[in-house]
């Protein structure tokens, strides 16, 4: 599964994007990130808050309980700010 | 129907006749450009850098035009989106509606920035020489965006 971060949440977690293998009782978006959350300070800190997270699976906006699975791309970001 | 995200600057002449030559069913067309402004609140920037997601900003793009074309009746459309640095003053995005009656083109040409504000994947960053700051969204472009939801 590959995972992109952008704008802060990229800046907190310290990456850009990763390929993560997670454990077979992660099933959906929502148990990704409380996964990631485990994963060390920079993720807890970047995650604290989900009002200020946004996801897409697959480039398309999905909520914390949309299916996620091997070989999906999964990206966090904060509300957009564009325009 | 036109997308693009581009780190050049973009012509408003050009991209108006190349949008609608040949077109002669227009007899509309509503424009808007947006420039980066130098206040950031009380500080005032040197430059702005826009991120974004390449894949998922170009689709969410087409997909705003997409709900544009189906809300109204439409000719052409047109959302070109800057990103990387830009200085204030500079072009950042335009957004052009062309519709056979102006209301059409009005709407819709309000209704593609509303909805780009709040469903483009793009990110703001700004520099005042003093540090840099990422943008945070605004409540005012929800709330601009909600005026649009189906009742």
């Amino acid at each position: 599964m590959k995972v992109l971060y952008f704008s802060w949440l990229r800046e907190k977690v310290g990456t850009a994007e990763e390929d993560l293998s997670p454990p077979e009782d992660v099933g959906t978006a929502g148990q990704l990130i409380a996964w990631l959350r485990t994963r060390g300070d920079n993720y807890a800190d970047a995650l604290a808050d989900m009002a200020t997270v946004r996801i897409a699976v697959n480039q398309e906006y999905v909520q914390l309980d949309h299916p996620v699975k091997a070989g999906d791309e999964v990206a966090l970001f904060p509300p957009v700010t564009g325009g | 129907m036109v997308v693009r995200v581009q780190e050049e600057d973009f012509d408003i002449g050009t991209e108006l006749s190349s949008l609608t030559t040949g077109k002669h069913g227009i007899g509309g067309v509503c424009l808007f450009v947006g420039l980066v402004r130098e206040m950031a609140g009380d500080e005032t920037i040197s430059s702005m850098t826009l991120e974004h997601y390449p894949g998922m900003t170009e689709k969410e793009l087409i997909r705003i035009e997409d709900e544009a074309r189906s809300r109204w009746n439409l000719e052409e459309t047109l959302i070109i989106h800057r990103c990387g640095k830009l200085a204030p003053g500079d072009q950042i995005v335009m957004v052009a509606a062309c519709s056979a009656h102006r209301g059409n083109a009005f709407e819709a040409a309000r209704f593609l920035m509303d909805f780009l504000k709040t469903k483009a994947p793009f990110w703001k960053l700004e520099d005042t020489g003093k540090g840099s700051q990422w943008v945070d969204a605004r409540d005012s472009d929800d709330t601009a965006a909600a005026r649009w939801e189906k009742g």
